[in-house]
């Protein structure tokens, strides 16, 4: 009996890969095949660049300034507090910048992309649009996946900014140190394989938490509650994946852009 | 209400076979959900300008056949042509062209909630990048056809169960669709507006004589549509003659997934089938 239920759980996570899979590559593929509809993308970038603009401005403030605090307090038993603007601008460009950014814009995004598909496959809306000639799949998942991937980029900018001044802040009003000195080692010991690393991610980031809201809200079955399940599934994945995928990024770029 | 509006002058580059070969025909389809066969060995076809009525009770698989017509599901087994055209096998991009070409209402109407009804109606003629002013005379006709001329701006989420299938009617229509496809358009309605959908319903078959399968469990619609027409000149239903029944709608009736009677009205009253006659009492 257990073993069956271990067998049931694999075949269908393995169909699940295949499945997401499929989905992902023709959504991908549709990004460079007419027609693309234009419109729906500056809509969808709006929703995701733009709505998500405040939480990922005080996520990045926040972890900029308890970066501060936290390394300050370590540093400064070595006497090194000079460098805890070096420590927080690479820790926020080259890592938590994307990540955080990743796994916040997924959490508010592919729940509402996975519920959002979710309801319009259970109201036979998906099935109307296949009716009217229309692929739900380019009208619908390719903007929602170009857009994400677009503006996860620029947000993610916005949060290494953000973190890097709430890391400031903290340097200059609760840990009393020097403003300048901060912005200076911020600055100087940053290169432009930091920068690469942390603006690559986001790309990938961006196509995950698309692809797998839309994936899991396309799939959605079972009525109302299937939408709920369906938007459970979309976060969780998209956040696990984002981390996974991050681990293995962070071994690849590391490699190509060895440290000094 | 003029019903012959601009909306549905024909205009359709590939037109339906006009040889008297079938709009639809399956042939010996099957189709299964992880369990038995929901539909087992159907064939049936649907001539050019006939109504097609497919009765049953609730859950013998009627909105899965009625979604393998147009290719939304495919078949494990046998053969469907659609105009023609063999779609059991036929790859997604060919099937949204083939597409077009029919009209669908689906049970709670699948509105799009985010546009207005203007731009749910003109859904098919946006994609297709129509003049604003083409569609918006286009929509205000189809609209018109369906007695909802005043639902122009509104959102779905304002209109009731009933205005929802009439705006789905206008969608389905207002593409000139050489084959309609109705699925349980009176599903959850009271009588009187069960009574308007199949009024429009008419008024479709007879003015625009488009061949159509319609889903339903209401043997009382089924029969409306039968023994009445549409009167252009007085803009409304009348019954037929007593006796008469209108001689290109005719029957189907499923029990659990197999195909158990195919007729005219006549044969379905006649019928010794004791699953028909239940049905029928």
């Amino acid at each position: 009996m257990a073993i069956k239920l271990i067998e049931n759980y694999a075949k269908n996570l393995v169909l699940t890969v295949q499945d997401y899979s499929l989905f992902a590559a023709r959504a991908f593929s549709n990004l460079y095949r007419p027609p693309i509809y234009w419109p729906e993308f500056l809509i969808q970038a709006d929703i995701i660049g733009f709505g998500s603009l405040s939480i990922v401005v005080l996520s990045g403030l926040s972890t900029g300034g308890v970066l501060a605090l936290q390394s300050a307090a370590t540093l400064s038993a070595f006497g090194a507090t000079a460098v805890t603007g070096q420590f927080v601008s690479l820790t926020m460009i080259r890592e938590l910048g994307p990540v955080l950014t990743g796994v916040m814009v997924s959490g508010r995004n592919a729940s509402s992309m996975a519920s959002e598909l979710g309801s319009m496959v259970v109201t036979e809306q998906i099935d109307a649009m296949r009716a009217l000639g229309v692929d739900p799949l380019r009208k619908l998942v390719t903007p929602r996946i170009a857009a994400s991937i677009t503006m996860l980029f620029f947000l993610t900018i916005v949060a290494d900014a953000c973190g890097i001044a709430g890391g400031g802040l903290v340097t200059v009003f609760m840990n009393h140190q020097n403003g300048t000195q901060y912005l200076d080692m911020a600055w100087e010991h940053l290169r432009y394989a930091d920068i690469i690393q942390g603006l690559v991610k986001p790309l990938f980031f961006g196509y995950i938490l698309g692809s797998i809201g839309c994936f899991y809200g396309m799939r959605t079955s079972g009525g109302t509650q299937g939408v709920g399940r369906s938007t459970i599934q979309a976060v969780v994945w998209a956040s696990v994946l984002i981390i996974f995928v991050d681990f293995l990024l962070t071994q690849v770029l590391l490699r190509l852009f060895p440290p000094l | 209400m003029n019903p012959r509006d601009t909306f549905a002058q024909p205009g359709h580059d590939n037109p339906p076979p006009s040889d008297g070969s079938p709009v639809v025909a399956f042939r010996n389809v099957s189709i299964a959900f992880d369990g038995p066969p929901v539909l087992d060995d159907i064939s049936f076809s649907v001539a050019p300008g006939e109504t097609r009525i497919l009765l049953g009770p609730a859950g013998v698989g009627k909105s899965v056949l009625l979604k393998l017509v147009n290719g939304l599901l495919r078949p494990d087994e046998g053969s469907i042509e659609l105009f023609g055209q063999e779609i059991a096998g036929m790859p997604e991009e060919q099937l949204f062209a083939l597409r077009t070409r029919t009209g669908m209402v689906f049970q709670e109407g699948a509105l799009f909630d985010s546009l207005t009804v203007r731009d749910n109606v003109a859904f098919q003629l946006i994609q297709e990048r129509v003049p604003d002013d083409a569609i918006d005379l286009r929509v205000r006709d189809a609209l018109r056809f369906v007695e909802l001329g005043e639902t122009f701006d509104l959102y779905p989420a304002s209109l009731s169960g009933g205005m929802r299938r009439r705006v789905a009617i206008a969608r389905a229509l207002i593409h000139q669709p050489e084959l309609l496809l109705y699925d349980s358009p009176t599903g959850g309605l009271d009588p009187l507006t069960s009574t308007t959908i199949i009024e429009l319903i008419v008024k479709e078959r007879d003015v625009y004589q488009t061949p159509s399968l319609l889903v339903t469990h209401r043997i009382q619609d089924a029969l409306i549509l039968c023994n009445h027409r549409f009167d252009v000149e007085q803009g409304r239903m009348v019954p037929l003659p007593k006796g008469q029944t209108d001689p290109g709608t005719t029957f189907l009736m499923l029990e659990e997934g197999r195909l158990i009677f195919d007729g005219s009205l006549h044969e379905l009253v006649k019928s010794q089938n004791p699953f028909v006659r239940e049905f029928l009492e």
